[in-house]
């Protein structure tokens, strides 16, 4: 570079604190990352459960209680919108880091993103079977 | 059809004060016509100080990007009619310094990409020039996608993360480490590993996506950039578990 | 120029299979114990049936497993989001601290808890 070049003006954009706004992509992926808090406090949440269960009867009970106060039901209901989030654009993005070869050939990427989908629904059953008295 | 359409066009002047401006100039609009062509009408016939960069006007160089209408095109494959009836932003390519109206600076990338080596790298002591090496379609197929790549930078200009740190590595000079990596006569991995496997590398990138939705030859930077953490977080654990194995 | 870094290479592993196990199982448990059970749309399971599975040492060992990952997982994003969505990337050692602090502390509570 030559010094007279050197000394010509740039113009540096900055980027604001609110890049993300002014996409929907980019909305999306700030929303995506977001999931994160509501997972941590999903844990959260079903370590409440599983202490008041093993406090005793009684403290289950008083815990059903509190978790079906309104202002926790909306809590709870943002919480699942956005692990959904979080589950729907993870098994989207899985097969972009995953290669699955089959003989040889990899997979088309619909399928492996299938197949995640499908342990997802099989993971929500078996969970559910269990929880409702299945076994 | 309207036959004019309106561009506001980025004007800066270095040697001038002040931010950049937007300019409105009235173009021809014409069925066959590229943004491209409405700024050389521009400057052709309306102002000739206006600079940006093109050259083949066929998507091959790469040197055509600006941002239009808020999205990273190249202005030689983005046709004003998608526009009408307008008015057509084009600024520059976001991201980059800005030299002058479009043209923007690019030596931030031209330092980036040498660094990954992005030519066949051979350890067993054959020259590439004596040597004829054989490939199977299936084995080009691996990386073909990849070496589509026009070196255009909209996937850079896409990118929020190069935005916000101007260190990292970027879409493009990544795709086109795994268009080598995944070369079968390419034995230069492990070297690329070194510079890849970083913070300033893949580790920066949180996969927005945006670089693959911008890139006009469907390279697909975000994948070859997902793929490669699980080569290299995988590789790194071999590393762990087994240091005698390790190259 | 930069060093090759192992230590991000293990947290994003630890990341992706907190990313796995929370987007398998969070919903779910979401779905049944944050609202239909409080909604009234199906009756809570007894005390004793869920006494008898959460001391079944296969349940003991998935959730903390559950637990131990989604957290790692939380700190991973969040630790990103806070560098790069606010711009915060002189803080990056505190904010670290934060998250991967938190991540532990989490897990030890549900260790102490799970097994209690
Ligand atoms: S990856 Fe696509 S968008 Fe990026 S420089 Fe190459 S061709 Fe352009
Ligand atoms: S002018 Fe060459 S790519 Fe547009």
């Amino acid at each position: 570079m030559t010094a007279n070049q050197a000394d010509v003006r740039r113009y540096r954009p900055r980027t604001s604190v609110f890049w993300w706004v002014h996409r929907r992509s980019y909305l999306l992926f700030v929303l995506r990352e977001l999931s994160c808090v509501f997972v941590a406090w999903f844990v959260v949440y079903l370590v409440l459960l599983v202490a008041a269960a093993h406090r005793g009867s009684d403290s289950y009970q008083q815990f059903l209680e509190w978790s079906s106060r309104p202002w926790m039901v909306v809590l709870n209901l943002v919480a699942l919108a956005f692990v959904v989030l979080h589950a729907i654009t993870w098994f989207t993005l899985a097969p972009k880091a995953m290669v699955v070869r089959l003989q040889g050939r990899p997979l088309p990427a619909r399928m492996v993103a299938g197949g995640h989908f499908a342990a997802w629904a099989v993971a929500s059953a078996v969970v559910a079977w269990i929880v409702l008295g299945g076994w | 059809m309207p036959d004019t359409i309106t561009l506001q066009v980025t004007r800066y002047r270095p040697d001038a004060d002040g931010p950049p401006t937007l300019q409105e100039y009235v173009v021809p609009l014409r069925e066959e016509w590229a943004v491209l062509d409405g700024l050389n009408y521009i400057k052709d016939q309306l102002d000739g100080t206006l600079s940006f960069r093109w050259s083949c006007r066929m998507g091959i160089c790469g040197s055509c990007g600006m941002t239009v209408n808020g999205d990273p095109a190249l202005t030689c494959g983005t046709f004003l009619t998608d526009y009408a009836p307008g008015p057509v932003r084009v600024e520059p390519l976001a991201n980059f310094p800005v030299i002058r109206d479009l043209v923007v600076e690019i030596d931030d990338f031209m330092r980036k990409l040498p660094e990954v080596k992005p030519w066949l790298v051979r350890e067993d002591g054959e020259a590439l020039d004596d040597v004829e090496f054989l490939q199977t379609p299936a084995e080009m197929d691996e990386y073909k996608q990849y070496s589509m790549c026009i070196n255009c930078m909209l996937c850079y200009a896409a990118c929020p993360v190069y935005g916000l740190e101007p260190d990292f590595l970027g879409p493009a000079a990544i795709a086109l480490a795994q268009r080598y990596n995944l070369d079968s006569r390419d034995q230069g991995a492990h070297q690329r590993l070194d510079v890849l496997a970083t913070a300033e590398g893949i580790w920066a990138c949180t996969y927005v996506g945006e670089c693959t939705t911008a890139c006009p030859k469907g390279v697909d930077p975000a994948g070859a950039i997902q793929r490669y953490k699980l080569t290299a977080a995988t590789r790194t654990l071999r590393s762990f578990l087994m240091p005698w194995r390790a190259r | 120029m930069a060093k090759r870094s192992s230590s991000e290479a293990v947290a994003w592993l630890l990341f992706s299979a907190g990313g796995v196990v929370s987007a398998l199982l969070a919903p779910i448990l979401l779905l049944l114990f944050g609202v239909i059970f409080p909604l009234g749309v199906l009756a809570p399971p007894e005390h004793a049936h869920m006494e008898a599975v959460l001391r079944h040492p296969l349940t003991q060992v998935v959730l903390l497993g559950l637990c131990v990952l989604s957290l790692l997982h939380w700190a991973h994003r969040f630790r990103y989001a806070l560098h790069e969505g606010l711009q915060l990337k002189r803080l990056r050692a505190p904010i670290n601290l934060l998250c991967y602090g938190g991540a532990i502390a989490g897990s030890l509570w549900a260790a102490v808890v799970v097994f209690g």
